[in-house]
């Protein structure tokens, strides 16, 4: 097997704020293979977006990348000039943010502001730069495309103005997209349309994507493997299936059980007790301890790294796979 | 079982308003869009003494519309809304107190420079359900009994996290001891264990209680979890309404049916196959509604009948209500 596209290694990426330092990501490390399709999930102050911003360079002041290493296709991206990490930025790595209406400029024709996405990377003239917007608008799935390019954002529904955003991260084949909540915004019936779609352009083109959201279903239908944050760390990571089917770590569990998928209608759902923590005071040792049903005095150190075939989770107590 | 709520061919419309800028416009010659958006359209529904009635659809579908109208907010445009044992609430004011409401956003709903024991306290006081030296005593309870430390009446909404504030709001909304509880999208914005803890408090109370509800979400299996009946709207309109085991287990209508299967299911077995399939096209634009079925440019069963006559509203035999020509 050749070098991995994408390996992260004990990313550390803290905000400098007035109350304190907020250990956004700590310690996050992962590689990802090209073509290969990861879930990235946890809830709100997980840390998942400010990873997916870290890999791109786009943490802005007060944050910045404390400590680690991101290689991506043998080269380091942390600490990069400016400039260089602008030539990969958008060629060959993109990203689809959740919300489309903040990536496109209201007041730019589609076309334009495509046709200028393609020309910053490279010498295409402007027929060609259009020619390949439109080609581009009409491979996700935009009727009419060609005409389409004429139009400026406002006049597209949300579903079409996300389609539009993935076409602009498509325009230079990169070999990483990072999608974070890409279809968190629309409606079930545009999302399950996006959704397929990605997994179809993802698996055609060997693109790699990192797929960021808060919805496991999404993920477990879409990711080859998933990453599961808690408290800026990865607790759990492995095979979709193998995760989901019997999760090692008591979080990824309560994550679960906290689905009413997964309950029947009307019985109370397993919830996990008490909110996340602030970052800004994580408890000592696993900063899930507090809310976990398994928690022992050994917990307040730091939790050791278990591993099994192709898995891993943050926990002195994993759950063992049931038969 | 009896109906405790009910609106009668319920219909709504929203007609923009003239501003400067469209005067102006009109005086120069130019047109000006004055169009009105049909949210509801000759909606019947009750909801029964002690069931909760869901309410899903997509964005634009009017469910948010038709729960304002229910809950006495918004006055319809056509049809009326009655309560059990009242006259039918007509006019801009709501006059009621025997239906409450739960908004999605509890920021919003909240003011932020009042102390939250305040905020609970107002309502009840204001009519005349406790008095002003009881008031302490009744907002411990109603935060015990959601779950917060009563001691947290002196302090202000932001001092709160977002599954707290619902807590505040569901705790604000029953202290004014009501027979009906509208909720709209209360844990759309709440992550996922949180959502959890806060569908609990509302399964507890709703039994401790012997509330009746109307349960309007987006989310299909938030909806299937509470609901004993559901109904689905589109484009203003409910295509089907039934038992929730019955509607979620066969449904009936087209729209139905593509609604659940575009949802993604967690896949705990490999996920070559695909767990979802999406219902092609979009959401029309309630300014132009399709003629006839306004569901049949989507729809893999639509004929020239669906284009031309719009299917009424009409039982099956296992009561379930579906509009459609072809189910």
């Amino acid at each position: 097997m050749s070098a991995p596209l994408l390996e992260v290694r004990d990313l550390r990426t803290h905000f400098f704020t007035r109350a304190g330092v907020v250990k956004a990501v700590e310690g996050v490390s992962f590689t990802l293979e090209r073509g290969e399709i990861l879930g990235l999930v946890g809830e709100s102050g997980s840390g998942k977006t400010v990873t997916g911003f870290s890999l791109i360079g786009l943490v802005d002041p007060p944050g910045r990348i404390a400590g680690g290493s991101i290689r991506f296709d043998g080269r380091d991206l942390v600490g990069l000039p400016p400039g260089e990490m602008r030539a990969i930025r958008g060629k060959r790595i993109a990203m689809v943010f959740q919300d489309p209406a903040a990536t496109l400029n209201p007041v730019m024709t589609i076309g334009t502001q495509m046709a200028l996405a393609v020309q910053a990377h490279g010498g295409a003239g402007e027929r060609a730069a259009r020619d390949l917007a439109g080609r581009t608008l009409a491979r996700v799935g935009i009727p009419d495309a060609a005409a389409r390019l004429d139009a400026y954002p406002h006049e597209f529904s949300g579903g079409m103005r996300q389609r539009v955003a993935i076409a602009v991260a498509l325009l230079h084949g990169p070999e990483l997209i990072i999608a974070d909540e890409p279809t968190t915004a629309l409606d079930v019936s545009i999302q399950a349309q996006i959704l397929a779609e990605m997994k179809q352009l993802a698996r055609q083109s060997g693109t790699a994507l990192i797929w960021i959201s808060h919805d496991l279903a999404t993920v477990s239908s879409l990711a080859d493997r998933v990453l599961v944050m808690y408290a800026g760390r990865i607790v759990e990571s492995g095979p979709v299936s193998a995760v989901l089917r019997a999760p090692l770590h008591p979080y990824t569990r309560g994550l679960l059980d906290s689905l009413p998928a997964m309950a029947r209608p009307g019985e109370k759902l397993n919830q996990i007790p008490g909110s996340t923590p602030s970052l800004l005071s994580l408890p000592p040792g696993c900063p899930f301890a507090p809310r976990c049903p398994r928690a022992t005095e050994a917990c307040r150190t730091d939790p050791p790294v278990v591993t099994r075939p192709g898995r891993l989770a943050l926990c002195h107590h994993p759950l063992e796979a049931a038969a | 079982m009896s109906a405790i709520l009910e609106a009668r061919h319920v219909t709504r419309r929203f007609t923009p308003r003239i501003t400067l800028g469209d005067r102006i416009a009109l005086l120069l010659g130019a047109k000006v869009d004055r169009r009105a958006v049909q949210a509801v359209t000759d909606v019947s529904i009750a909801v029964q003494q002690g069931e909760t009635l869901g309410l899903v659809g997509e964005s634009g579908c009017g469910k948010s519309t038709l729960g304002r109208m229910l809950a006495g907010i918004l006055p319809p445009t056509e049809g009326d809304v009655r309560l059990s044992g009242a006259a039918p609430m007509r006019g801009k004011h709501k006059t009621t107190t025997r239906i409450q409401t739960v908004f999605q956003d509890p920021y919003a709903s909240l003011n932020p420079r009042i102390r939250i024991g305040e905020a609970i306290a107002e309502g009840p006081v204001a009519h005349g359900l406790v008095t002003r030296a009881g008031a302490p005593a009744m907002v411990a309870e109603w935060l015990r009994r959601v779950g917060l430390d009563p001691g947290f009446a002196t302090r202000f909404p932001h001092q709160f996290s977002g599954g707290q504030r619902q807590r505040v709001a569901i705790a604000r909304a029953l202290a004014m001891q009501p027979e009906v509880l509208v909720c709209d999208e209360p844990v759309a914005s709440l992550d996922v264990s949180i959502q959890a803890q806060i569908l609990n408090l509302f399964l507890d109370l709703r039994q401790d209680l012997g509330l009746t509800c109307l349960f309007i979400s987006h989310d299909l299996s938030v909806v299937r979890h509470v609901s004993d009946r559901v109904a689905v709207m589109y484009l203003g309109r409910i295509v089907e309404m039934g038992e929730a085991a019955r509607v979620y287990a066969a449904p009936r209508h087209p729209y139905t049916q593509g609604l659940l299967d575009s949802v993604p299911k967690l896949m705990l077995e490999g996920n070559e196959g695909i767990s979802f399939r999406p219902i092609a096209g979009e959401l029309p634009s309630p300014l132009s509604p399709p003629s006839g079925c306004a569901f049949h440019p989507r729809c893999p069963k639509a004929t020239e009948l669906c284009r031309r006559e719009r299917p009424p509203l009409s039982p099956r035999e296992d009561g379930t209500l579906v509009a459609c020509h072809h189910a």
